[in-house]
């Protein structure tokens, strides 16, 4: 990167790949921690939480029970870790939709903003809400 | 006829404008349409596949919303659960449930890709990372199953 291109605010539109290519490797460990966290866990959590149990297959499980696995620690933790993972893996596979499906490429800039920043909130959001339950 | 001094004083490292490059090459580049991956199975099964994302990025919502309502008492972990139940809710999950699974399949099916393991200076076949994979699935997913109707029971 130039000395000139960095100084001018004014390309970053019309040269996407130099915003973010430093973060890259990190956003894309998270895409990928997220993508294999997700294809391995969430078919079975929603499997049982939000079809089994509804449709009456499994019996619901009483508040108190789920009360103290939400509240156990390595529950907070796991799911703390997961929540991330997941938010950061849509983040960064949303964005390449858009980015490639609509081609949106002058946008660039604004949709890994809105994308990975959606991701922070809602990771923060997360991790308030897991710790300070119960 | 203007001397190469002249256009030197031009050169981007001395012009003010930081867009300005001497040389305009004018790329030929085809015009894609935006619904290019319609009526292509490959390609839309390629754009399916990529908004599974959004089903990860619902089920974790789904999942923080459900916390909150175990963590504000019985009475409003009762009446999620209710939701939960209503048969279009039911019905919806069913769907999502079908596209976690789909992108399961398709995550899992590019590991042997993207995974090459050697095991000293021999390959590990790739039909090996992927029921290692499959085997992964298998174990987790009894795992958490198992978990929850223990919990339930």
């Amino acid at each position: 990167m130039s000395p000139v291109a960095k100084g001018a605010g004014g390309r970053q539109g019309t040269e996407p790949e130099r915003v973010t290519r430093s973060r890259e490797p990190l956003l894309w460990s998270l895409f990928s921690a997220g993508g294999m966290a997700s294809a391995l866990v969430l078919p079975a959590l929603a499997g049982v939480l939000w079809v089994a149990v509804p449709a009456g297959w499994v019996a619901a499980p009483e508040h108190g029970a789920m009360l103290a696995v939400a509240a156990h620690p390595l529950t907070r933790a796991a799911v703390s870790l997961l929540l991330i993972l997941f938010f950061f893996h849509w983040a960064h596979r949303f964005r390449y939709t858009l980015y490639d499906g609509l081609q949106l490429y002058h946008l660039n800039l604004l949709i890994a903003v809105a994308t990975y920043g959606i991701a922070s909130a809602l990771s923060a959001l997360a991790l308030w809400i897991v710790w300070t339950l119960g | 006829m203007k001397g190469a001094s002249e256009w030197d004083r031009h050169a981007p490292s001395s012009a003010p404008n930081p867009r300005h490059t001497r040389y305009h090459p004018r790329w030929h580049r085809e015009r894609i349409p935006i619904f290019w991956w319609v009526g292509h199975r490959r390609y839309t099964l390629f754009i399916l596949r990529e908004l599974t994302a959004v089903l990860v990025l619902y089920s974790g919502l789904l999942l923080l919303a459900q916390l909150v309502a175990i963590g504000r008492g019985p009475e409003s972990y009762q009446a999620f659960q209710g939701w939960l139940a209503e048969p279009w809710v039911l019905a919806l999950h069913t769907f999502v449930l079908l596209g976690l699974i789909f992108h399961t399949v398709t995550w899992l099916n590019l590991a042997p890709k993207a995974l090459v393991l050697r095991v000293g200076k021999i390959r590990v076949p790739p039909r090996a990372v992927l029921v290692g994979h499959y085997l992964a699935w298998i174990a987790v997913s009894a795992l958490v199953a198992g978990a929850l109707v223990w919990v339930a029971g």
